[in-house]
C-alpha cells in the first residue's frame, strides 16, 4: 500500500492519488522553485483509515439523517461538527500509525510543520474552492501532527465543503483527501500575489505583511498592497497599510499555534517589501503562471532574503461568489475579528438598542398630533429596519464565536458529547431566563391570592402593592415585545398569560438546570499553556458573549419592533375613530404613513395548511428524524403552538411543538416536558432554552406542525433526534 | 411529507424490484420468520405468496391468520443505511378462495413465471394477505404509516 510519498515521487496527473495541492507543490519543486520541505499522505491513507475504523459508515449515517435540501445551514454546521468530532475520537489504527509515523519522524522530528489539505480536484483550473478544507500552521510534536492529519481529513466534510458538495462531487463512499505535511518556513515577511487582478485583467497584485501570512489570509492583519502592470511588472500604486500586528508562531506553547504580536516601531514605519522584493514576488507569480499555464494565486514568504513559494492555485473569483452560499462563507470569522465584533456589540450596539427602546417607551403617543404621530411612525419604521440590518450584519456573524469555541474545546478536551461545550457557555444569565423568573414570580402571587386573580380576570390591575410593582417592572423590561407574526405582547396579553400560568400547579415547572462549570472551565484551560492559555481564555469569553447574545438579541430587536407596531396600532385606531374638526392634512399624512409597507416583517409562521391538498388521513408519519438538540427521552401529549393565542391553552407536562420557538414562547418552556421544532440546529433559541431547563429537544423536524397534531401522543428522543407518534392499530 | 400517491409509487417500485419477502407468522405465541416469493395486487391492498401445505408457516396461519411481511431493498453494503427502504405490511392471510384463484394466480405467476409448476402442484397453497397497514422505513429511521381502509 502506498500511504505516504515524497514530492519527487509525484507525477503530473497524480491528483487522484495525492490531491491537487500536493501535485502543484511537486511540480514547482521539480522545476527548482523554492518550496518548503514536504511529504504527502496519499488519499489511500484516508481511505484505509475510514474503512478500517468504520468511520465511513458513520459519516454516511450523519450525512443522510435528512434530505440535504431540507437542512438549514445551522444543521449543516452541526453535522460537520459531529463528523469532525468522530474523526477526533477515532484513533489511527496501529498499523496505519506505524506506517506514516516513521517517515514523518525522520523528516520533521523537532520541527514545526504546516498540515495542509490536498483534495483531489480542489484546485483544478476553473474550480478553485480555496478555503473549503482546513490547513493548520505551526504544528509541533509528532502526536500533534498526527492529530492534525485527522482534522485535515475531517475537513473533507467541513460545513463549507458540504455546501459545495455538488461542485466538489462529494460522495461518502468515493471522496477522499490527501494531506501535505510541510516544514514551516517562518518568514520575516509573507503574503499573497495574484498573477491577474480580480478587478482589472491588465494588472497584477502583490500583498505583504510582516510575519506569517496566516494573518493576511484570515483578514486579521491588513496588508500593504502593490498594484502592478501585468505585462511589465511596473508598480502602478502602492497602498500602505496601518501596520500594527504580525501573526507569529507561538514559541512557549506545546503543540504550537500562532498568535498576533505587535510590530516594532521600525516595522510600523517601513513597508514590509522593498521595491526589489516586490519585483521578485511578481516574477515568482509570473513564473508560476508559466509553469501551470493559467494565472496563479500564490502564497509566499521571505526568509533570510530567500523567497519561498508555499502554495499556488489558479486565480478564481472565489467559491460561489454569485450565490447565497457566499454569505454563509462570509460568516466564518477569525478569532481576532470576532473579538473586535464582540466588544463592539457589547459596548456599543446593545446599549444603543436599549436606549432606543427606552426612548420610544417613554413617549406618550396619545398626546401626539396626527402629523407628529405620522412622522413618529415613519421614524420608528426606519429605526427598526436599521436595527434589523445591524442584526444581520453584526449579531448573526457573532454567532460564529460559539462555533469557533466549540471546535477549540472539542479539540482540546475531546469530550464524548460534541456539544458538551454548550454547558460551559450557558453560565451566562440570559434575558429570557430572567424574564421567565419574573413571570413565575408574578404567577405565584396570583396563585396565592384569589382576590388578585379575580381582579385581573375582570380586567382590573391593582393600583399599588407588590404585584403592581412587579408587573410594572416586567412591562418596563419585557413588555411591548413583538411576536414573530407581528402581534405585540401588550398588557392584556401578559395578564392573560399570567392568569393561565397561575392556574397550573407550581410543581409542574422545571428549574433551569444548575450549573457546575468551574471544573469544566478549569480542565479546558489546563489543556493549554502560556500564550495559548491566554488565547483560550479569550475564546471562552467571546464564546460566552456570542451565546448570550444569540438569545438576547431577539428580545432587544423584538422590543424595538414592538414599539414600532404599537405606534402603527395607535395610528390605526385614531383613523378608525371619528375626528370632527381635525387637521385634514395631518390625517392625510397619518393615512399615508400607515399605508407604507411594513419593512421586512416576517410572514406569519406556517400553520397547518401547507400542502393540505395532498393530505390524506390514511397516511401518517410514525417516526420523524430531526436533529438531537437536547438529550433526554419523554413521552407525552403534543401541543402545537403556531400563534400567540395558542399559548394560553398550554397545559403543564405537554410537549411543545412549533415551527420555531419564538422568544415570546419561552415562558412555556419550563412548563413543557419536551420541545420539538421544525427549524433545525443545536444553537437556535429553542434548543438553547430547552438545554437550559434540561428538557429533551429535537429540532429540524420537517413539517413538524403539519405532521404532528395537538393531542397526539408522541415520544421525543433527544438523544437520537427522533420524534415518534403513537397511534393504535386499526 | 410524501403524498399518498408518492407513497404508493414508492411501494410499487420496491415491490417490482424485489422477489422475496420475509414472512412472520405466530408459532403458538412465538414468532416464526420465513422467506417467501411474493407479489402485490395493483391496488396494493393484497399481497400474494405460496407455500406447500405441509410447511410450518402454513400450519401457523391456519391457527392464527395475523401475519406480517417485510420487503426491503438492502444490498448488504454500508450505503444501505442511506439508500435501502423497508416496508412492513401487517394484516391477515388466508388461502385464496376458488373465486379469486385464477386472477391472483395469474398475477403471482406474472411476477414469478418459473414457479408455475410449484404453484400448480396440488400440494401447494396460494395465500393472499389482506393488508391493514404498511410501514415504510427510509433513510434508516424515517417511518411513515399507511392505513388501508377495509
Amino acid at each position: 500500500m502506498n500511504l505516504i510519498c515524497e514530492l519527487d515521487d509525484i507525477r503530473p496527473g497524480d491528483e487522484t492519488r495525492v490531491g491537487g495541492k500536493a501535485v502543484a507543490l511537486a511540480r514547482m519543486a521539480a522545476d527548482a522553485m523554492a518550496v518548503p520541505d514536504a511529504i504527502c499522505l496519499t488519499i489511500e491513507a484516508y481511505q484505509w483509515f475510514v474503512r478500517e475504523t468504520g468511520l465511513q459508515g458513520r459519516i454516511l449515517l450523519e450525512l443522510n439523517r435528512k434530505v440535504f435540501e431540507e437542512m438549514r445551514w445551522e444543521e449543516i454546521w452541526d453535522t460537520a461538527l459531529r463528523i469532525r468530532h468522530r474523526f477526533l475520537h477515532t484513533p489511527l489504527p496501529e498499523s496505519l500509525r506505524a506506517a506514516i509515523l516513521a517517515p514523518i519522524r525522520e523528516r520533521f522530528s523537532g520541527r514545526a510543520v504546516v498540515v495542509r489539505s490536498s483534495a483531489p480536484g480542489e484546485d483544478a483550473a476553473g474550480s478553485s474552492f480555496a478555503g473549503l478544507h482546513d490547513s493548520f500552521v505551526n504544528i509541533q510534536g509528532l502526536d500533534s501532527i498526527l492529530d492534525h492529519i485527522r482534522l485535515v481529513w475531517a475537513s473533507l466534510w467541513s460545513d463549507r465543503a458540504l455546501l459545495y458538495r455538488r461542485e466538489l462531487g462529494l460522495s461518502t463512499t468515493e471522496s477522499a483527501m490527501g494531506v501535505v505535511v510541510q516544514a514551516v518556513v517562518a518568514g520575516e515577511v509573507s503574503g499573497v500575489a495574484f498573477g491577474v487582478s480580480p478587478s482589472d485583467p491588465s494588472q497584477a497584485v502583490v500583498e505583504a505583511v510582516y510575519g506569517l501570512n496566516q494573518g493576511l489570509v484570515d483578514g486579521d492583519v491588513a496588508p500593504d498592497a502593490w498594484i502592478l502592470g501585468r505585462e511589465d511588472g511596473a508598480v502602478i500604486t502602492h497602498r500602505p497599510a496601518r501596520r500594527e500586528n504580525a501573526m507569529r508562531p507561538m514559541t512557549e506553547t506545546r503543540g504550537g499555534g500562532v498568535h498576533l504580536v505587535p510590530l516594532t516601531e521600525k516595522e510600523r514605519s517601513l513597508p514590509p517589501l522593498s521595491p526589489e522584493k516586490v519585483s521578485m514576488v511578481f516574477d515568482l507569480v509570473r513564473a508560476a503562471e508559466k509553469h501551470f499555464g493559467v494565472p496563479q494565486d500564490v502564497e509566499w514568504t521571505f526568509r533570510d532574503d530567500r523567497l519561498f513559494i508555499l502554495q499556488s492555485r489558479p486565480v478564481t473569483a472565489g467559491a460561489g461568489a454569485d450565490d447565497s452560499r457566499a454569505w454563509y462563507l462570509s460568516q466564518h470569522r477569525s478569532f481576532e475579528n470576532l473579538k473586535a465584533l464582540a466588544r463592539r456589540v457589547k459596548e456599543e450596539l446593545l446599549p444603543k438598542m436599549q436606549e432606543t427602546a427606552q426612548e420610544m417607551a417613554s413617549m406618550d403617543l396619545s398626546g401626539f398630533t396626527d402629523r407628529e404621530l405620522a412622522s413618529e411612525i415613519g421614524r420608528r419604521r426606519t429605526v427598526y429596519s436599521e436595527w434589523k440590518q445591524v442584526y444581520w450584519d453584526e449579531f448573526i456573524p457573532l454567532a460564529h464565536g460559539i462555533r469557533l469555541f466549540g471546535q477549540v474545546y472539542n479539540e482540546a478536551v475531546q469530550p464524548e458529547d460534541p456539544f458538551a461545550f454548550v454547558d460551559l457557555l450557558k453560565g451566562t444569565d440570559m434575558l429570557s431566563l430572567r424574564r421567565n423568573r419574573m413571570i413565575r414570580e408574578m404567577a405565584g402571587m396570583i396563585r396565592a391570592d384569589d382576590g388578585l386573580a379575580a381582579d385581573l380576570a375582570s380586567g382590573e390591575l391593582p393600583a399599588g402593592g407588590p404585584f403592581a410593582a412587579a408587573f410594572d417592572r416586567f412591562m418596563d423590561r419585557f413588555g411591548t415585545t413583538a411576536w414573530g407574526s407581528g402581534v405585540v405582547q401588550d398588557r392584556d396579553r401578559v395578564i392573560r398569560m399570567l392568569l393561565s400560568l397561575a392556574r397550573l400547579p407550581e410543581e409542574g415547572l422545571h428549574d433551569a438546570a444548575p450549573r457546575r462549570t468551574e471544573d469544566m472551565e478549569a480542565s479546558f484551560l489546563e489543556c493549554f499553556s502560556g500564550e495559548a492559555r491566554v488565547q483560550a481564555r479569550e475564546m471562552l469569553a467571546v464564546g460566552r458573549e456570542s451565546y448570550r447574545l444569540r438569545d438576547d438579541d431577539n428580545i432587544y430587536l423584538g422590543r424595538i419592533e414592538g414599539h414600532m407596531r404599537t405606534a402603527v396600532e395607535i395610528g390605526r385606531r385614531r383613523l378608525a375613530a371619528p375626528h370632527p374638526g381635525g387637521d385634514p392634512e395631518g390625517r392625510g399624512l397619518l393615512t399615508a404613513a400607515l399605508k407604507e409597507d411594513d419593512t421586512g416583517v416576517p410572514a406569519p409562521p406556517a400553520g397547518g395548511t401547507a400542502g393540505t391538498d395532498d393530505r390524506d388521513p390514511s397516511l401518517k408519519a410514525r417516526q420523524i428524524v430531526g436533529q438531537p438538540a437536547g438529550p433526554g427521552l419523554v413521552r407525552g401529549r403534543a401541543r402545537i403552538i403556531s400563534g400567540p393565542d395558542d399559548l394560553f391553552d398550554f397545559q403543564a407536562g405537554e410537549i411543545l411543538v412549533c415551527d420555531a420557538v419564538d422568544p415570546n414562547m419561552t415562558f412555556l418552556v419550563p412548563l413543557a416536558a419536551g420541545v420539538v421544532e421544525r427549524r433545525g440546529g443545536m444553537l437556535i433559541h429553542g434548543a438553547i432554552i430547552a438545554r437550559e431547563y434540561g428538557l429533551p429537544c429535537v429540532t429540524g423536524v420537517p413539517e413538524a406542525v403539519q405532521r404532528i397534531a395537538t393531542g397526539d401522543e408522541i415520544t421525543v428522543d433527544g438523544y437520537l433526534g427522533i420524534v415518534i407518534r403513537h397511534f393504535a392499530l386499526a | 411529507m410524501t403524498t399518498p400517491k408518492e407513497f404508493r409509487h414508492q411501494l410499487r417500485e420496491l415491490f417490482d424490484s424485489q422477489q422475496l419477502a420475509v414472512l412472520a407468522t405466530d408459532a403458538g405465541g412465538r414468532p416464526y420468520a420465513s422467506l417467501v416469493a411474493f407479489a402485490a395486487t395493483d391496488d396494493l391492498t393484497r399481497l400474494i405468496f405460496a407455500t406447500t401445505r405441509a410447511t410450518r408457516k402454513f400450519a401457523n396461519i391456519q391457527e392464527n391468520p395475523h401475519v406480517s411481511l417485510l420487503i426491503d431493498s438492502r444490498s448488504n453494503q454500508v450505503s444501505d443505511f442511506r439508500d435501502a427502504v423497508a416496508v412492513t405490511a401487517m394484516g391477515s392471510a388466508a388461502e385464496v378462495s376458488s373465486d379469486d384463484w385464477s386472477p391472483l394466480r395469474d398475477r403471482y405467476l406474472k411476477r414469478h413465471p418459473h414457479l408455475k409448476s410449484f404453484v400448480d402442484a396440488p400440494s401447494c397453497a396460494l395465500l393472499r394477505m389482506n393488508v391493514a397497514q404498511y410501514y415504510l422505513v427510509s433513510r434508516f429511521q424515517n417511518v411513515t404509516a399507511w392505513e388501508i381502509s377495509p
